[in-house]
């Protein structure tokens, strides 16, 4: 068995308490304990985390990058959905 | 103190500075060679880390010994029958396997020196040892799941591990034989009964060893003693590359 038989795994780590895990990179690993020790080797060797998630990539549902219009173009044009967009009233104090 | 006395406790910290030493150098062989990239990072951490080990002790025992050398004098200046690790941690890399092997039997060792080395009377020690401990625990990790999952692998995996525990074994009486300065030390208050730990030591080999599914071989004869200076033509190979910087360009710094 060689490395390239490994399966690939996604590794998100948490920076701080209180932060979300965020994607990093990936890792070749025969199961979940072994890429968590791999992605401790790889990903955090200058104090990036205080937590490890990792997920096969098999796993990982994604969009369609062919789809980016359908999904994403709509969106472009409803400014109204930022806050921003909204004047608050003088009267409101704590917003 | 009197010198005799300092002389013993700088030899005493020497030595489990030398293994540090030359089990980091021994790892760092593997850097471009492991079997997988992410392996090439966890052997060159582990390595790293027993580096930073080694230097705290080699400068603590330069300091007791009094003679004004320092870390980086004792790690590149010395001859061959100067340097004080146990034989086990000069054991070629031989294949990945062994290698791990090696670190499992290294790991538990240090896993146990340290922790009863966190309440020396030697205050500088205790510091170097509680700080040295959080890193031998991940050590420790590392190298049991890689002796498990070779030893309960495939048929040639666990031929090559049980081939590596039996070559390594008699190099692990040394660990817990207690020479003259062994016992001078835990007398002093210095460092812990050898023989005693031992017991520890034993179980945490055996759990995984059992887990691994590879037979533990029956202790043999001591060899050699690598903690008093004695090496085999191997010590040599890699000291003539560690060295060679040092030897050739003295004083070279980064």
């Amino acid at each position: 068995m060689t490395s390239e038989d490994w399966a690939l795994f996604e590794v998100f780590i948490r920076a701080r308490g209180g932060l979300d895990h965020k994607h990093v990179g990936s890792v070749h690993a025969v199961d979940a304990a072994m890429a968590i020790e791999h992605a401790r080797d790889v990903y955090t060797r200058r104090q990036e985390g205080v937590s490890i998630w990792v997920v096969r990539s098999s796993e990982i549902a994604a969009s369609d990058p062919g789809d980016a219009d359908a999904l994403f173009e709509p969106a472009r044009d409803k400014v109204y959905r930022h806050p921003t967009f909204y004047q608050i009233p003088d009267e409101v104090e704590t917003l | 103190m009197n010198a005799s006395s300092a002389d013993a406790h700088a030899a005493y910290v020497l030595r489990i500075a030398d293994t540090c030493l030359i089990l980091g150098q021994r790892l760092g062989e593997w850097v471009g060679h492991a079997p997988a990239i992410e392996e090439d990072l966890g052997l060159a951490n582990t390595a790293l880390d027993l580096i930073g080990q080694a230097r705290l002790l080699l400068s603590h025992a330069g300091e007791i010994e009094g003679r004004g050398r320092g870390e980086d004098t004792l790690a590149f200046l010395r001859a061959e029958h100067e340097y004080l690790n146990l034989a086990l941690a000069e054991q070629p890399n031989g294949d990945f396997g062994r290698t791990l092997v090696r670190q499992l039997l290294i790991d538990a060792w240090q896993m146990e020196i340290y922790t009863s080395l966190s309440n020396s009377r030697d205050q500088r020690l205790a510091e170097i040892a509680a700080k040295a401990v959080k890193e031998v625990r991940y050590h420790l990790r590392y190298s049991s799941a890689w002796v498990v999952r070779l030893g309960d692998g495939t048929p040639e995996s666990h031929t090559r591990a049980q081939r590596a525990v039996d070559e390594l074994w008699p190099w692990t009486v040394e660990l817990f034989a207690a020479d003259s300065i062994d016992q001078a030390m835990q007398q002093a208050g210095v460092g812990p009964d050898l023989a005693s730990l031992r017991t520890a030591w034993l179980a945490s080999v055996d759990a995984v060893l059992a887990e691994a599914t590879l037979r533990r071989p029956p202790d043999v004869a001591q060899q050699r003693w690598g903690k008093r200076g004695q090496h085999g033509e191997d010590l040599g190979h890699l000291l003539s590359e560690m060295q060679y910087l040092q030897r050739a360009y003295p004083g070279a710094r980064w």
